[in-house]
């Protein structure tokens, strides 16, 4: 066992961070800049990010859960307002259905976001979301049920909109769509495909949520070292710094659970992976919620306000837990599998 | 970044795995139970001679010289067995290979390590908690010996132990960081008296107080040089604070486990909020586990005795919390009703890892000033 980065992985993770932090957003205001935001996108895709889980010739992705973790982790901490594990989850999808993934697509989700969406009629009988596709995404993937899998569909999504998240579009898919297929030559999805393709997205979005906990972090600990009140730093009184030491310790524990989803996802058996990711998603739902709102507290009157850039961590850390499920649906799934039946409420 | 076993790895879990099929003595709960403490020593003498313990300490000690991460792989098999959790004193090991002169640590580290020689620690006293440095204990030097006299506390294993490491106050006109110096104090001598205290769970065999009263240890027994006392029990305390080094997450996981057994075997009985306290304790108990895989796969890099243990207590402290209160809950009325409920005991110890080895406030003092960089008040 050696769970440190190899010297691979931690120069990925030194290049990804620096890459978001000089090109993410440093103010609410830098969310407008569509110049400094293509310069981003196109910065991500030259490097080939959007590409590690698309297939390498034998089936097998071109890049770990590992190096795509190290990267949402690295943009999430910089609220970088790019699309990254949308399309990588689109092309990992697409990879395991034997399809060639189409640049401009994203994953429909149930409008719970908890995980791809089912259609099993003609059409969609209800409205679904595509999360985090990139720029001019114009189709969503969707499941539709055959024999003993799913084939992978395609219906047309609507224009861009925010969420919570500011950094991250969601697309309405609207209720009537009907699915087209993808790929003449593809393969039918199996439940242990689904099963490992959620352990992904429970990876990407865990180190998602790490990531915003460390970029808000080092934001909150700089701002109460510098911001004055009866003569000297907010950050020298212990009810502030214990605050904030919680928040390091959270962002600890939850980076530790976080990189083993991430590893479990190419290494470990399906329902394994899955199961590694609820205890990160879990755990570091939980604590980016805390992290944040301890954010929002340090930061005082200014942290509640529009132009202070603490709420934009805040709402992408909402979507980060809402999708593929949060810490309540998480727990309720590990249950399920731990304890055995349940008390009637599945 | 790789979790899986190295085939070394591999081969040396599967063989800890057979030895434990046969050599498990079915101890009760360590913090629930006194015969635990009454057979501990036994426990590690098996585990040692076995060629179990000791793992990443040096061979000329008696240890295996072998990484940080093979203490994983014991912690997870003691608690998949059902088995006790080694015994913790690694961080008394880290003090004196740290601090102690070549002599000092052939002297003692074989001892310590095999279970021969059975060890406590004099730090705390009934007026130096959190602020050890106001320690009163002191040691005057008389010809070839120290003379110590004074009061400590929470001595854990201090009824069976043959050496203590006391910290006394040698120079009282410098600064009281400065005037404070370790030693290896034995125990069996008429001026030392112990006095087991009882915990609220009603565990008596853990906790004692020691009185010093003009005991004697030989100058040569003095660990470090006179005044380097402080930055020893800093190097003790930061390694006292980690899980990976005390070996707790193999007692977490067992108590998860058990609770999960109690729920599977009657679902029907337990209401959602109890299924999700033990899920809850399971993701914590997990998380600690992967932090330890963390923590100790970064002494491959070498061992740090800076201040990230503080991190690691206050994540082993929440684990330790949440596995309590789930046994609270799992139990129900009987807890309230059965003063010798094993899950009652389990919740009431819990209480004391927010103190010992350092209090949560000061974990989080120090996180905020050494590792935040927050200016101090």
């Amino acid at each position: 066992m050696d769970v440190r980065d190899t010297p691979e992985q931690a120069e990925l993770r030194r290049t990804a961070r620096q890459l978001a932090r000089e090109l993410g957003p440093r103010t609410v205001a830098d969310l407008d800049d569509e110049k400094r935001a293509e310069r981003l996108a196109r910065a991500v895709r030259d490097a080939g990010w959007l590409e590690l889980r698309h297939d390498e010739g034998d089936g097998r992705p071109l890049a770990g859960g590992v190096e795509a973790a190290i990267i949402a982790d690295a943009l999430a901490g910089a609220v970088a307002d790019v699309a990254f594990s949308g399309p990588v989850l689109a092309a990992d999808l697409a990879r395991r259905a034997g399809a060639e993934p189409a640049e401009r697509a994203a994953v429909a989700f149930e409008s719970d976001l908890t995980g791809a969406a089912v259609v099993s009629g003609a059409a969609t009988a209800t409205p679904l979301h595509a999360v985090d596709g990139m720029a001019g995404t114009d189709r969503a993937y969707v499941l539709v049920p055959d024999g003993d899998g799913y084939r992978l569909a395609q219906v047309p999504v609507g224009d861009a909109r925010d969420g919570s998240d500011l950094t991250r579009a969601i697309r309405p898919v609207s209720a009537g769509a009907s699915p087209s297929e993808v790929s003449a030559r593809g393969r039918l999805l199996t439940e242990d495909d689904l099963a490992s393709w959620t352990a992904l997205g429970l990876a990407l979005t865990s180190a998602d949520l790490v990531g915003v906990m460390r970029g808000l972090l080092d934001l909150s600990v700089a701002y109460a070292a510098e911001r004055r009140q009866y003569g000297v730093p907010v950050g020298s009184f212990q009810a502030v710094q214990h605050l904030l030491a919680e928040g390091r310790c959270l962002m600890e524990g939850a980076l530790s659970a976080a990189l083993h989803a991430s590893w479990a996802v190419d290494h470990l058996g399906p329902d394994e992976a899955r199961a590694a990711g609820r205890v990160a998603k879990a755990y570091s739902s939980r604590a980016a919620r805390t992290v944040c709102e301890t954010a929002v507290q340090v930061y005082g009157g200014m942290g509640n306000t529009w132009e202070c850039i603490v709420h934009v961590y805040l709402r992408r850390a909402l979507l980060s837990s809402r999708w593929f499920g949060d810490d309540g649906l998480q727990l309720h799934e590990l249950q399920r599998t731990r304890l055995g039946a349940s008390d009637g409420l599945s | 970044m790789d979790f899986r076993d190295s085939p070394a790895e591999g081969e040396f879990r599967e063989r800890l795995r057979a030895w434990l099929v046969d050599n498990n003595p079915g101890l009760p709960a360590s913090s629930t139970d006194d015969e635990y403490w009454a057979r501990q020593a036994e426990w590690h003498t098996a585990l040692y001679d076995a060629g179990f313990f000791g793992l990443s300490w040096p061979k000329r000690f008696g240890g295996h010289d072998l990484p940080s991460v093979y203490d994983v792989i014991l912690d997870e098999e003691l608690a998949l067995a059902g088995a006790p959790p080694r015994p913790s004193l690694g961080y008394l090991v880290q003090g004196i290979s740290t601090h102690g002169s070549e002599a000092i640590q052939e002297r003692f580290l074989p001892g310590l390590i095999s279970g021969r020689e059975r060890w406590c620690q004099g730090f705390s006293e009934p007026d130096a908690g959190s602020d050890l440095a106001a320690l009163r204990t002191t040691a005057k030097r008389d010809g070839d010996e120290y003379v110590i006299t004074g009061h400590k506390i929470w001595t854990s294993y201090s009824d069976v132990a043959d050496w203590c490491l006391v910290l006394a106050r040698t120079d009282p006109d410098v600064p009281k960081h400065k005037g404070i110096t370790a030693f290896a104090v034995p125990m069996d001598q008429p001026q030392i008296e112990q006095r087991p205290l009882p915990m609220m769970n009603g565990v008596t065999n853990e906790f004692g107080q020691v009185i010093f009263d003009g005991a004697r240890v030989a100058a040569e027994n003095r660990i470090g040089e006179p005044g380097e006392g402080w930055r020893l029990a800093m190097t003790v305390v930061s390694h006292e604070r980690e899980p990976g080094e005390l070996g707790f997450v193999g007692r977490y996981a067992k108590t998860v486990k058990d609770l999960e057994r109690t729920v599977r075997a009657d679902p029907g009985a337990f209401r959602s909020d109890q299924r999700e306290a033990v899920a809850w304790a399971y993701v914590e108990v997990e998380m600690l586990r992967l932090h330890v895989c963390r923590r100790l796969s970064e002494r491959l890099d070498g061992i740090d005795h800076g201040p990230g243990g503080s991190i690691d207590k206050l994540l082993m402290t929440w684990a330790e919390q949440t596995v309590g209160h789930a046994a609270l809950s799992v139990a129900g009325s009987r807890a309230a009703t059965d003063s010798d409920d094993v899950a009652l005991k389990t919740y009431l110890y819990s209480r004391a890892q927010s103190v010992m080895g350092g209090t949560s406030q000061i974990q989080k003092n120090i996180i905020a000033t050494r590792i935040l960089g927050l200016p101090v008040a």
